[in-house]
């Protein structure tokens, strides 16, 4: 079995964002690279399947600009992925159809039995890339899912709602969105991590387009007034039930 | 005259979100402010009949894909449901709800009609008849403000935070649209769905929510936030330390890689409050913290800081909040 995994780099999360000098994007310096926390899911369960089964191959697919993405993608391999397909990206903004176009083209080539994705990067959150590409492809997709079965070619997989969770059946060819919950990432091993550098990776150049959506500014939300402290301890308690009630007028 | 403003209304078995309500109204102000009318879909099964609740918030047309094939939402007729619409139309602006149902349905619509689309948007434009939408990024760390290039322009809306507004005598005829796809062009299916236990509201669809992060020490010790939590008619949440720990599930994480909420009380217990879990949450009208630590930076955010051991200050806060509401 063929499992394909999309994995982006996006700053760590600990990241401090700040606003750069053009006023429309973040400033990367000193932003920390990392691999989108919900493909790390992903990568883990596309591996898991993998190592059950005892055969087949994980391929990663990365669409980013040089210099960042390519430890991620070396990443990817260190935790298990067999090899990698890089896209190198030359534009800063290109919208989501065009990025689930450049993705599902590639993944056309590859097909795959089952596509990866996380159910949201991390930097845009913008949770459409799965669902895009699926629907290029013409396979269906589900998304933030938190149960995952495979029996044969039929896959059951809990997807998060609201108020519970839904249960699916879907018959592969399919994608699916990994939700937080599903799998516990591996960390890489040394091992891994030295067998990852003689791991093949495929660089494939994409073309500029035209965005589709245009960011005309960035800007930090309103600032909230600075805390203010009421109290220590249990008596402050009453404080508070004071202030709900007067102040915030809450009860 | 100027394109219209489609605005899907989400339901399930016949019941509407709240934020369908909202999405119908700002659908209606974008469409006057166009000067143009504000057309709600309604896709379901035996909907047609309550779809004329849409008229109530501001829809000047009411369109209904009432059909068995609808009764639970999938994402393929859904879509087709919604681009078939869509295609009758023609909007210049194409409205869903950032819940769970509308960010899944949205990009399968997208990719149909290949556009992006901006997903959950905070406030919409109408600049010079043109629509810009203004979204947050990096877990609300920044947010950027968009214009779109094509047609139609595709906008999901955070919930909570755009305003249902009732309008008087409206009365709207419903119009039936016709299914435009049949079972064997589903390749998903649904099987069952789980209701979580309690079926208490979504952390997202909240008005008070009470937090416990890793000062809470022990799964069992989320009693005491439980307890609080009932009192005020709120929705237990929890920090990524205290779902990491394995002490609540995931759908109960604020913060990035959590759920984003703007509830009008946020209480934070034991939080420290590291940026990932103030992204989440710092949209809140009102934040409380109760930290041991003076010097924990949740301080900073929160409008009212107790200082203090959680076990002692939650219970009486409780207890004394329970007296405060029987009066």
């Amino acid at each position: 079995m063929k499992i394909a995994v999309c994995v982006k780099r996006v700053p760590d999360t600990e990241t401090k964002v700040r606003i750069g000098q053009d006023g429309k994007h973040i400033d990367e310096a000193g932003v920390q690279w990392v691999l989108n926390p919900y493909d790390e899911i992903a990568l883990e369960q596309a591996l898991k399947i993998k190592e059950a089964q005892g055969a087949g191959e994980v391929v990663v697919v990365s669409l980013g600009p040089p210099a960042t993405t390519e430890p991620v993608i070396r990443k990817a391999l260190a935790m298990g992925a067999d090899r990698a397909v890089y896209l190198k990206e030359i534009m800063a903004d290109r919208d989501m159809f065009s990025t689930a176009k450049v993705l599902a083209e590639a993944l056309k080539s590859e097909n795959p039995d089952i596509i990866f994705f996380g159910r949201q990067a991390v930097d845009d959150d913008s949770c459409e890339i799965g669902p895009m590409v699926a629907q290029i492809l013409g396979l269906p997709c589900v998304t933030d899912v938190n149960k995952f079965k495979l029996e044969d070619r039929k896959v059951t997989v809990h997807k998060e709602i609201e108020s519970g969770e839904e249960v699916i059946e879907v018959n592969l060819p399919a994608c699916f969105t990994c939700q937080k919950g599903l799998v516990e990432p591996r960390l890489p091993t040394l091992k891994g991590i030295m067998a990852a550098k003689k791991k093949p990776l495929t660089e494939k150049s994409v073309a500029a387009t035209e965005p589709l959506l245009t960011i005309l500014k960035m800007e930090y939300p309103p600032v909230r007034p600075p805390g203010r402290k009421i109290g220590e301890g249990k008596e402050a308690a009453f404080t508070l039930v004071e202030v709900l009630h007067t102040e915030v007028k809450i009860i | 005259m100027a394109k219209d403003v489609l605005i899907f209304a989400e339901q399930r078995e016949g019941k509407f979100r709240h934020a369908s309500f909202e999405a119908v109204s700002e659908g209606k102000r974008c469409a006057q402010k166009v000067g143009t009318n504000a057309i709600a879909l309604v896709v379901g099964k035996d909907i047609s009949e309550s779809a004329k609740e849409l008229g109530k918030y501001g829809a000047d047309r009411i369109i209904a894909a009432d059909s068995e094939i609808f009764a639970s939402y999938n994402s393929e007729s859904y879509a087709r449901a919604v681009v078939n619409a869509v295609k009758v139309i023609a909007p210049q602006i194409l409205i869903l709800t950032a819940s769970s149902m509308g960010r899944d349905l949205a990009p399968n619509v997208g990719a149909k009609l290949e556009v992006p689309v901006a997903s959950d948007c905070i406030k919409l434009d109408i600049i010079d008849g043109k629509l810009q939408a203004l979204r947050p990024v990096y877990a609300g760390k920044v947010r950027i403000r968009v214009a779109f290039a094509k047609e139609p322009n595709i906008v999901t809306l955070r919930p909570k935070l755009f305003e249902a507004t009732e309008v008087a005598g409206h009365n709207v005829q419903v119009e039936k649209l016709q299914p435009a796809i049949e079972p064997q062009d589903l390749k998903a299916t649904l099987k069952e769905v789980v209701k979580s236990v309690g079926a208490k509201l979504d952390l997202t669809e909240a008005d008070i929510i009470v937090s416990g992060g890793r000062g809470m020490k022990a799964a069992e010790n989320f009693k005491v936030i439980e307890e609080l939590a009932q009192v005020v008619g709120g929705v237990v949440g929890a920090s990524r330390a205290a779902v990491d720990a394995g002490w609540r599930p995931h759908h109960d994480q604020v913060g990035q890689t959590g759920k984003t909420v703007s509830p009008t009380l946020y209480i934070a217990c034991g939080i420290s409050g590291a940026i990932q879990h103030l992204a989440g949450m710092s949209s809140s009208k009102c934040i409380v913290a109760i930290n041991r630590d003076p010097d924990a930076p949740i301080f900073q955010v929160a409008d009212y800081g107790i200082v203090g051991d959680l076990f002692e200050v939650v219970p009486t806060l409780a207890q004394e909040l329970k007296k405060a509401i029987s009066r």
